[in-house]
């Protein structure tokens, strides 16, 4: 690594140079809260995701990790497009479907698919099997009427059911059996990219490692992109290599694994990971030292200014409720949002963003200073980041 | 020790035109003051169930429940229904899992923490609201005495789970069962309120029940761990010794289903094949024995024609499992799976 001067705007590059899968800038969703009474005005929204970017490679997968309400799940439905976002684009294989109507989207449908969280509630219990997973194949007419059952058998056979069961009903099957008929359909039209909310959550513990596993030899074997989306940090960790961390509507920390789960630089990340109960850990020799957060989520009608975490956050100062925290790139695969950034114990006492931002460590600006433009905004990574120990920009060599 | 809970031999089956479904087949295990077991189990193995039980909640219904329950010397099985309500919400007390649809949409919060108090208290509203006031602070309730006169809806799930809290503890019972008391909740209130209980039984010396699925939550908090399959306890033991030495492939497999925070990410996680049965008509020998990938190693087929009995260990006093498996060593489970 050397040091330079160039300025934290370049164009974004994926490591390997091709287009990544799926590209998300600054995705908005803002979702109007009405009052009551005759004449339903719009009072306020709910800023279920207010500007976020990240990417997934063809074959990648990236964990979406946060509390409920934190918009993880608004998120992996706009990139399905089942909602419209307010603002931002969303560019699947170089195209945005941000804004595309519904005839525009139907041949989207088949590179996008998702797997919902509840496998009472997400398959039809009037349809068989057969039809649920079948249906797909018609609607996009994919193979002749005559393929469409030797297909079917052929998907319950890689889901790992019984090829024979294809005119069986939902309730003749159990939670992890129908959480495979939920993979299977989603499987159908060969999907480049699969949406998995919360896909394990609702399974008991020794089917939840089955159906992990069989998610995982899919996306090796159909070379899947996944955007999994789950609060279980644990599953998270073990499935997907980059992960972001949301909270109220925004990314606060997003990178490789190991940043996330090793270097963790944002508290609220840090807060997140020593909640999480651990059976070996506690085992063996009590627990970890907890960092209690206190109090519960704002409301994302009205969130805090500044920073969102700063109501619930112990190093949180003056210029985090004046200035809004960049998502910073600060290692090779690793941003931060966080005026304090630090691994634990090493949280700076001044603000490492202000000379970025052109402010003091109030968050007043400094006159002749101007912030650096396009601050954050990057939905990939760059070969150049800040470096905040040593408070400078530094490049990757072997990139 | 103290055990001022022991649970004996109990069953609570339920008769069903199919046939007779053994919730709970034969459970006893035993509780002292101040300490916490943990119930672990898939759903349908019995774990609420059987803690149903020592509320007497299978009372009125049509549930055939045998064995004995004895808090402080008093077999709860045999006594009286207005006993049982005596000391339902007294001396045993319950945290449910959902908050929501636990409390009454229609009534304030203070109110429904009034009524549990005011069954067991001959005091006017006044003092207990009073009293429920100093409840709420004491779970950590933000400005109590503002927040009593606010509705269910009003609340925050993590606050919600406070509030059941507080409901349960008013009274100042022996024995909290909580069953599922955080699934509902995001990690980080589910901290909270895990640290607010032990705090809590640490001040009112409460013996506590944790119900649960998650192994995690049971390290944590538990002193002594019962793990439940079809309906009976295959392991019971101290915490640690049981989650860092099981001897019993069901636990093997449960803890060896489950990702960590520290496991190699190479590695694949370990499940344990096929479904829970059913409960209806579980297999014969160790209910277990259809998904178990070591019956092999047991001589004969001991596992598919009798049912093991619950015997000592090999991890000190206290600990009991159920298997025919005569070396309780952990094989290489990458090796067996592989097999």
């Amino acid at each position: 690594m050397t040091m330079t001067d160039a300025a934290p705007t370049g164009p974004s590059t994926a490591t390997d140079g091709s287009a990544p899968l799926l590209d998300v800038r600054d995705l908005q969703m803002y979702f109007p809260v009405k009052s009551s009474g005759l004449i339903r005005r719009t009072v306020g929204h709910v800023q279920a995701v207010d500007g976020i970017s990240f990417q997934i490679e063809s074959g990648g997968s990236l964990g979406l990790v946060g509390e409920s309400g934190c918009g993880k799940s608004t998120t992996g439905r706009l990139v399905t497009r089942l909602y419209k976002p307010t603002d931002g684009s969303i560019h699947f294989e170089g195209r945005d479907i941000a804004g595309l109507g519904p005839r525009q989207l139907k041949p989207l449908r088949r590179d996008i698919q998702m797997i919902f969280q509840d496998p009472y509630g997400s398959l039809n219990p009037r349809h068989t099997v057969g039809r649920i997973i079948g249906t797909p194949l018609e609607i996009h007419d994919v193979v002749p009427k005559k393929q469409v059952l030797p297909r079917v058998q052929e998907l319950l056979e890689i889901v790992g059911l019984n090829p024979e069961h294809y005119n069986r009903y939902p309730h003749e099957f159990s939670g992890g059996q129908r959480q495979r008929i939920g993979i299977a359909r989603a499987l159908t039209l060969q999907p480049k990219l699969l949406v998995a909310d919360e896909p394990v959550s609702a399974l008991d513990v020794s089917i939840q490692a089955q159906v992990i596993n069989l998610l995982q030899d899919i996306q090796r074997e159909f070379n899947i992109g996944f955007l999994f989306v789950a609060h279980d940090l644990a599953v998270v960790r073990h499935f997907c290599p980059e992960i972001a961390v949301m909270y109220l509507g925004k990314i606060v920390e997003i990178g490789e694994r190991d940043a996330i789960y090793q270097h963790a630089n944002h508290p609220y990340t840090q807060a997140l990971l020593s909640a999480a109960p651990d059976v070996k850990q506690a085992a063996i020799g009590g627990r970890r030292e907890r960092i209690q957060l206190q109090g519960d989520v704002p409301s994302p009608i009205n969130p805090p200014s500044g920073c969102r975490f700063r109501t619930r956050c112990s190093y949180a100062q003056d210029i985090c409720a004046a200035v809004e925290p960049p998502l910073l790139q600060i290692g090779r695969r690793h941003k931060v949002a966080c005026h304090f950034a630090g691994e634990i114990g090493h949280h700076p006492a001044e603000p490492v963003t202000a000379p970025l931002l052109g402010v003091d460590r109030h968050g007043d600006r400094v006159p002749g200073t101007d912030p650096t433009p396009g601050l954050g905004t990057d939905s990939g990574y760059s070969d150049t980041w800040y470096d905040f120990p040593g408070r400078r920009m530094v490049r990757d060599e072997s990139a | 020790m103290d055990n001022f809970l022991s649970v004996r031999d109990l069953r609570v089956h339920f008769p069903t035109p199919d046939g007779v479904v053994k919730a709970t087949d034969g459970l006893s295990y035993d509780l002292a003051r101040g300490k916490t077991l943990g119930i672990v189990g898939e759903s349908g193995s019995g774990k609420s169930v059987s803690s149903s039980a020592i509320l007497g909640l299978h009372r009125g219904t049509n549930a055939q429940v045998s064995g004995e329950i004895l808090l402080d010397g008093t077999n709860l099985l045999t006594i009286t229904d207005e006993e049982m309500r005596q000391r339902r919400g007294k001396e045993v007390a319950m945290i449910f899992q959902d908050p929501l649809s636990a409390m009454h949409p229609y009534y304030t919060v203070g109110n429904q923490i009034a009524e549990a108090y005011r069954v067991h208290h001959d005091v006017n509203k006044k003092a207990a609201r009073t009293r429920v006031v100093e409840m709420l602070e004491l779970v950590g309730i933000p400005q109590p005495d503002r927040r009593v006169d606010d509705y269910p809806h009003q609340f925050s799930g993590g606050m919600r789970q406070r509030a059941m809290i507080a409901m349960a503890l008013i009274n100042d019972p022996s024995l909290v069962i909580a069953d599922e008391p955080t699934t509902a909740l995001d990690v980080t209130v589910q901290a909270q309120i895990l640290d607010l209980l032990q705090k809590l039984q640490r001040e009112f010396n409460t013996g506590i029940i944790i119900i649960t699925h998650d192994l995690g939550v049971v390290a944590e908090m538990a002193d002594d761990v019962l793990v439940m399959y079809a309906g009976k306890a295959v392991e019971y033991g101290p915490t640690k010794e049981l989650l860092t030495h099981p001897e019993m492939p069901y636990t093997w497999g449960l803890l060896s289903s489950v990702p960590d925070l520290t496991a190699d990410v190479d590695e694949k996680l370990v499940p344990i094949p096929g479904t829970p049965p059913s409960l209806l008509s579980p297999p014969k020998g160790c209910a277990f024995h259809p998904r178990c990938r070591y019956k092999d190693q047991v001589a004969g087929d001991l596992c598919v024609t009798q049912q093991p009995d619950l015997t000592p260990g090999s991890r000190g006093p206290g600990h009991l499992k159920r298997c025919h498996l005569t070396d309780p060593t952990v094989p290489n489970e990458e090796e067996v799976a592989r097999s």
